[in-house]
């Protein structure tokens, strides 16, 4: 080996871990920034910040809950919807078409994956939101008018109208985690079923066994892209902060709010009540991200165990 | 005594390549009829022929007639959920369900609804653990994971899992070629014990084995029958010379 080879290798592998620091070091000043920030409606508010159920920029008052409840009931809106969708999706990919129907279908499902937020919130304005004016709406109020979430006047743009976009947005990342983990859960698993006179679907139900926390993984995940989704939500959820039971009406996310206000922030009690929520969604999908990886993590490490 | 198994002129085909040529072969009750080969030749894929496992993979194709107890088990009508549950199989890893020791036994049973009740459940799960002799060792820890037995307790849960939905055929895939000799012995031991009221095919590549578990032995060369006769006269006194080149290790 020749000097010059040793001391290249020296500084590329320096090169390499400034690289690789820096990451650490932009999370680090992210966090670092967004605490100083959010310090003056801390010492304003303290923990009332998170459960103050009242905005009114106008006068100083800062209450986040009804962003945290609209994000929350959005999101979950959107994995009650995704999470069969993409379910039933992925195993129709593993386990049942054939390879020459599986690929296109598999291609077209990354595909709705990258189209942008943006146009996803316009098909949303334009379709969806008509549609469940005039047709989704009055008939989930005929049947289960009964029920406080589908009361209330009907605009189209809306909690659910936002939920369902999300649950679209979702659906590629969900369905392509859970098609990974059902892929490698061994052949040898489905044969010891299907030896034993198991059907399609029992076979089917001892492979979602095997792939249960890859699964749960793939959920969360989901859920971590629901939390964060920021545009089409912004232009379908009618961005008005209130709790209200009805998933017709008007709501508002973190996300969306953080988005459409910073502009006008120009007050410095307004900017940190906004950082503050930063943050608050910041740390929570920072969390639930996390979890679904090392979720993931599990089966594909139990699988490769034995 | 009569066969339970009656294979006529099968042929097998992974899409264009031919696996089995021209195969015809009786397997008789209640007796263990081993296979044996240099890898590739085809034993593999002849039993699972004999269950339609081969079904899972698209590109296979099958000719010739298989008649398990004169019904031909290709026949378009066949139900195979029920052709399955008649033949069982235990393959050459160990593969329990990542559930407790006792619903693995019990899995077959549910899903084919052959339990009366509760107890009833209870009783034949016992008795197949009993039956592939994992009742002692596992009797006390029914409800934990069946990935804390060895690997040889794994191999008999499995068993033990085959046997609870009362099949008739047991095929087996080389059961004992990832377990130490102990537990080999054990198996081996398990098969003569269980010919007494099952049909049994198992391939091996271990020729001891097959002379010491089965009543008859089949070689199998490159996706043909070469032999099949009595096992004792298989490592005797073979009728073909290939049978001897084999056996007597000049390749393979």
């Amino acid at each position: 080996m020749s000097k010059t080879g040793t001391i290249g290798d020296s500084v590329f592998r320096t090169i390499l871990i400034i690289f690789a620091a820096t990451i650490l070091v932009i999370v680090a000043a992210m966090i670092a920034m967004m605490v100083q920030n959010s310090i003056p409606t801390i010492r304003e508010f303290g923990f009332g910040f998170l459960t103050g159920s009242r905005w009114l920029p106008a006068s100083d008052i800062y209450g986040a809950l009804p962003f945290i409840y609209g994000t929350i009931v959005s999101s979950l809106i959107a994995l009650i919807l995704a999470v069969p969708l993409s379910l039933g999706i992925a195993i129709f990919l593993v386990e049942q078409a054939p390879a020459r129907i599986a690929r296109p279908i598999a291609f077209m499902v990354e595909l709705l994956a990258a189209i942008p937020s943006v146009v996803y919130g316009l098909w949303g304005i334009f379709v969806l939101a008509p549609f469940i004016r005039v047709y989704l709406g009055p008939f989930l109020q005929n049947y289960f008018g009964f029920i406080p979430l589908f009361q209330g006047r009907l605009t189209g743009i809306g909690m659910l109208t936002g939920g369902i976009i999300m649950a679209l947005m979702v659906t590629p990342i969900v369905t392509a985690v859970v098609r990974d983990v059902l892929e490698v859960v061994p052949t040898a698993q489905r044969e010891a079923a299907l030896a034993l006179g198991a059907t399609k679907w029992e076979t089917t139900v001892i492979v979602l066994g095997n792939a249960a926390s890859g699964i749960a993984g793939a959920v969360v995940l989901g859920l971590g892209r629901a939390l964060g989704e920021t545009m089409a939500v912004t232009m379908v959820i009618g961005n008005s902060p209130q709790i209200s039971a009805s998933l017709f009406e008007p709501a508002y996310t973190i996300a969306s709010v953080l988005a459409a206000n910073f502009a006008e922030a120009t007050d410095k009690l307004y900017m940190s009540a906004l950082i503050e929520m930063g943050l608050v969604l910041f740390l929570v999908t920072f969390i639930v991200n996390a979890l679904a990886k090392l979720l993931v993590l599990r089966v594909a490490k139990r699988q490769t165990g034995h | 005594m009569g066969s339970k198994i009656n294979i006529k002129n099968l042929n097998f085909f992974y899409g264009a390549d031919q696996a089995l040529f021209d195969i015809s072969l009786k397997i008789p009750e209640r007796q263990v009829m081993a296979f044996i080969g240099p890898s590739g030749c085809g034993k593999s894929t002849f039993l699972r022929v004999l269950n339609r496992m081969n079904d899972t993979i698209p590109i296979a194709k099958v000719s010739g007639t298989v008649k398990i107890d004169g019904k031909d088990i290709y026949a378009p009508k066949t139900d195979v959920v029920a052709l399955r549950r008649k033949v069982g199989m235990v393959f050459q890893k160990s593969n329990p369900f990542p559930k407790t020791i006792f619903e693995n036994v019990a899995y077959g049973i549910r899903i084919n609804r052959m339990h009366k009740d509760k107890t009833d459940l209870e009783e034949r799960v016992e008795k197949a653990l009993k039956d592939s002799a994992l009742w002692d060792e596992v009797k006390d820890r029914l409800n934990t994971s069946a990935f804390g037995l060895s690997g040889g307790q794994q191999q008999r849960l499995c068993i033990a899992r085959a046997l609870a939905v009362q099949p008739e055929v047991i095929l087996m895939d080389e059961p004992a070629s990832a377990l130490d000799p102990i537990a080999t012995q054990k198996i081996e031991e398990l098969v003569v014990e269980l010919k007494e009221h099952y049909t049994i095919a198992i391939v091996t590549h271990n020729m001891q084995q097959a002379a010491r578990v089965s009543d008859r032995t089949a070689f199998f060369m490159l996706g043909k029958l070469i032999e099949v006769n009595p096992t004792e006269r298989m490592f005797t006194h073979p009728d073909e010379k290939l049978t001897e080149d084999y056996i007597t290790g000049r390749f393979g």
